[in-house]
């Protein structure tokens, strides 16, 4: 039966429609065979998860894990940590439903029912953040369903009630933001806000841990047996949440129908307003005459300067990145926190943040690489420009380099006052992990506009996990050489490897 | 006999297709050239591998005599390219922008400085010199494009439909800019579908289709060419099109 259109029903075929064609676009690049390597990498990916899970939960799970307080504690913290990253994502989500325009302004023109568009593309919104949540956790579900109970299974119905509530409270604190803030500035701050919440709790915890227990781990603070004191009661109706991740039905049941009820309320409170905002999102672009807050002096720089003046200018004036790249001086705090709380007292506690800090070095150097190398929006202007082509990648990559060094060089500094040796093979693995984020991105240096960053990964997935697994081996050598492991040589090895195989499947080989 | 500024031979690229065929081109010093051809005839191909964008498959560029292929760099010293799509930075302002240009093309600070006051007062642009080129309409940001492309003073400028999308003021302003420049001797070579633009600015106009240079000449030459008084229109429409020429 066909649906009428504007309807609701004809809205969401025609959404997911869209997003169909889109995901096929993204996973395949136009060519099915693709789509059939990706299927089956992703399920050895997939297999290997759940093997991971299984070695993690089965010793746990031996003699049955009872709904008692610490191990509530333990669900809901556990349970947070994923709703954070649930929340980031929607509040990232719904500013998109506002302001990104491709077809909006079609809609927008047309007598359509702006309020059926609104509770569409927000049940979208819910929708694929469950289904992301429930593909991340399901490893972890299977396993404690496989040795635990079936019962856990009730974590697949728990999961998508969680997405609703954390789409219900995207669409408040957005709509918190239009009020305070005004539309020309909700989309940045809600940005930051997305990396904040992302990243927050995580390194909030963490830092807690730190400070509280001297120990990097994040789960420490949920176990710790003063906290636990502390907390009511195991039948307390604050463990509702993780008694129906557990598979409490009687527990799911009030979860569930509020998480979702939180949802309805939401949509049905917000979506009379939604055609008024983002028309009102739509005129920000119009009346975007910022007025830059520095005079232009024409000081007669080098080519090299020219060019990396400006990478340093767009850099620092652009909304996006300023949110990812503070989300990386997020992570790094921790690391600086233990260096603090720990100094002067031997290196010993220290071998945690060397990987962290390596990887960071190379995440942030590859995405720094990505906006200059392949987000370069003038490309045919400074193609035409009389330089070698080989300088103005070099001015790109110091511009880089550069940014990523001075992160870094303070707390380098600050692991140098502790222990020389373990500065010094941290610097050295970062500048290796960043050098190979940087040269992969430079082997596989596709010309697209700096608005598609958030993008990139899809651009080239070769060269997205072949960043990562670089970055994973830089940081793993790092550890291993601070400890002064021969190992370390073997993971530098596979380092190379990873790097040549990057390098055999880039289309740029210079 | 003086050098051209740009002599194309035997010029010949491919991509799934032929797109250009041994194209033989040559435009004197401080010309008007107007590049004229239907969607997908090769105009912006061509062009591009003059701007050293595009490695032909075939044949030589020289500009003021220079490969283009054997010495780019000195090649594009002598030469601006501007496209159909401004290639702005949203967020410099158009003061930092040709700063940057200036940068790239090594122009002396004062001088850059003193020319990019004065074009950016003759394109209407002084108001908006200290504002983010991200709030900026189209005809604004193909000005600021425009204002990048001369302010290194270059002897070659190619433009590809350089007036597309520009109001009638704005595209005033661009084609008044342009034939000063070529009263100072500088040489434009333009593509344009509107074939009005091209009739009046425009001293010779070459004509492709099919990746070849199917006519070419002033416009009393390409006239001739029809046997009878014929707007430029209609010249262009029996030449690229097969069959009966409308009219």
């Amino acid at each position: 039966m066909m649906a009428a259109p504007g309807s609701l029903l004809w809205f969401a075929r025609h959404e997911l429609r869209l997003a169909w064609r889109d995901w096929l676009a993204m996973m395949t690049g136009g060519q099915r065979v693709r789509l059939f390597g990706f299927l089956f990498g992703g399920l050895a990916v997939y297999a290997l998860l759940h093997l991971i899970a299984a070695v993690i939960i089965a010793p746990a799970a031996a003699n049955g894990i009872a709904p008692d307080k610490p191990t509530l504690a333990m669900v809901t913290g556990i349970g947070l940590l994923f709703f954070s990253v649930m929340l980031s994502q929607a509040l990232e989500a719904i500013t998109r439903v506002y302001y990104t325009r491709s077809d909006l302004d079609l809609i927008l023109s047309s007598p359509a029912s702006t309020r059926t568009l609104f509770a569409v593309r927000t049940g979208a919104v819910a929708l694929s953040t469950a289904l992301l949540s429930a593909l991340l956790a399901s490893p972890i579900i299977n396993m404690l369903a496989l040795f635990a109970g079936p019962h856990w299974l009730w974590a697949y119905l728990v999961l998508p009630a969680f997405s609703a509530l954390a789409v219900a409270i995207a669409m408040a604190l957005t709509m918190g933001l239009f009020r305070l803030v005004g539309p020309k500035r909700t989309r940045l701050i809600a940005q930051i806000l997305a990396a904040i919440v992302g990243a927050g709790f995580v390194i909030g915890i963490q830092a807690v841990a730190i400070l509280s227990f001297d120990t990097y781990s994040r789960f420490a603070l949920f176990s710790s047996p003063d906290l636990i004191a502390t907390l009511p009661a195991a039948d307390h109706w604050l463990w509702l949440p993780a008694r129906a991740v557990m598979g409490d039905a009687i527990s799911a049941v009030p979860v569930i129908a509020t998480f979702l009820g939180a949802l309805a309320l939401a949509m049905l409170f917000f979506s009379p307003s939604y055609g008024r905002l983002a028309v009102a999102a739509a005129s920000v672009g119009q009346s975007n005459r910022h007025r830059a807050k520095t005079g232009t002096h024409f000081t007669g720089r080098s080519q090299a300067q020219a060019l990396r003046h400006k990478e340093w200018r767009l850099l620092q004036r652009d909304p996006w990145l300023l949110s990812q790249t503070l989300m990386q001086m997020l992570y790094l705090l921790p690391p600086a926190l233990l260096l603090w709380v720990n100094y002067g007292e031997g290196a010993g506690a220290f071998i945690v943040i060397v990987p962290v800090l390596v990887m960071a070095a190379g995440q942030l150097a590859g995405g720094l690489a990505w906006l200059a190398l392949s987000g370069e929006d003038a490309y045919d202007l400074v193609a035409t420009a009389p330089i070698p082509a080989a300088s103005i990648l070099r001015a790109k990559v110091e511009a880089v380099l550069v940014v990523v060094a001075a992160v870094l060089a303070p707390l380098l500094a600050l692991l140098a006052l502790n222990s020389w040796a373990m500065a010094v093979a941290t610097g050295i693995c970062a500048i290796l992990s960043a050098a190979s984020a940087t040269a992969i991105q430079v082997w596989f240096r596709i010309p697209m506009r700096r608005a598609m960053f958030r993008r990139r990964q899809v651009a080239s997935r070769a060269a997205t996990i072949s960043e990562a697994f670089a970055s994973i081996t830089w940081a793993g050598t790092g550890a291993l050489l601070s400890v002064g492991s021969w190992v370390a040589g073997l993971t530098a090895i596979i380092a190379l490897v990873v790097l040549g195989i990057a390098r055999s499947l880039s289309p740029h080989r210079s | 006999m003086p050098v051209p500024a740009l002599a194309i031979t035997n010029l010949a690229k491919s991509f799934d297709r032929p797109v250009v065929h041994g194209l033989d081109l040559t435009v004197a010093a401080g010309e008007f050239y107007a590049l004229l051809g239907p969607n997908g005839a090769g105009k912006t191909t061509i062009l591009r591998m003059v701007a050293g964008l595009l490695a032909p498959d075939a044949g030589t560029i020289e500009i003021f005599g220079t490969d283009v292929r054997k010495d780019p760099v000195a090649a594009k010293r002598l030469l601006a390219w501007v496209s159909d799509e401004p290639m702005v930075y949203d967020r410099l302002t158009p003061l930092e922008y040709l700063d940057f240009v200036a940068g790239l093309w090594q122009v002396d600070p004062i001088q850059a400085r003193d020319t990019a006051n004065d074009l950016l007062d003759l394109l209407g642009l002084k108001p908006h010199a200290n504002e983010l080129c991200g709030g900026f309409s189209k005809g604004m940001l193909q000005k600021v494009a425009l204002a990048g492309a001369l302010i290194h003073d270059p002897r070659l400028i190619i433009l590809d439909e350089p007036l597309t999308g520009l109001d009638a003021g704005s595209a005033r302003q661009v084609k008044d800019v342009l034939l000063e420049k070529v009263r100072q001797g500088v040489t434009i070579i333009m593509t344009t579908h509107i074939l009005e633009v091209a009739e009046r600015m425009a001293q010779r106009i070459g004509v492709i289709a099919g990746g070849r240079l199917v006519a070419e000449g002033t416009l009393t030459e390409l006239r001739a060419r029809t046997g009878r008084e014929s707007t430029l229109e209609e010249i262009f429409l029996e030449l690229v099109e097969p069959g009966p020429a409308a009219t």
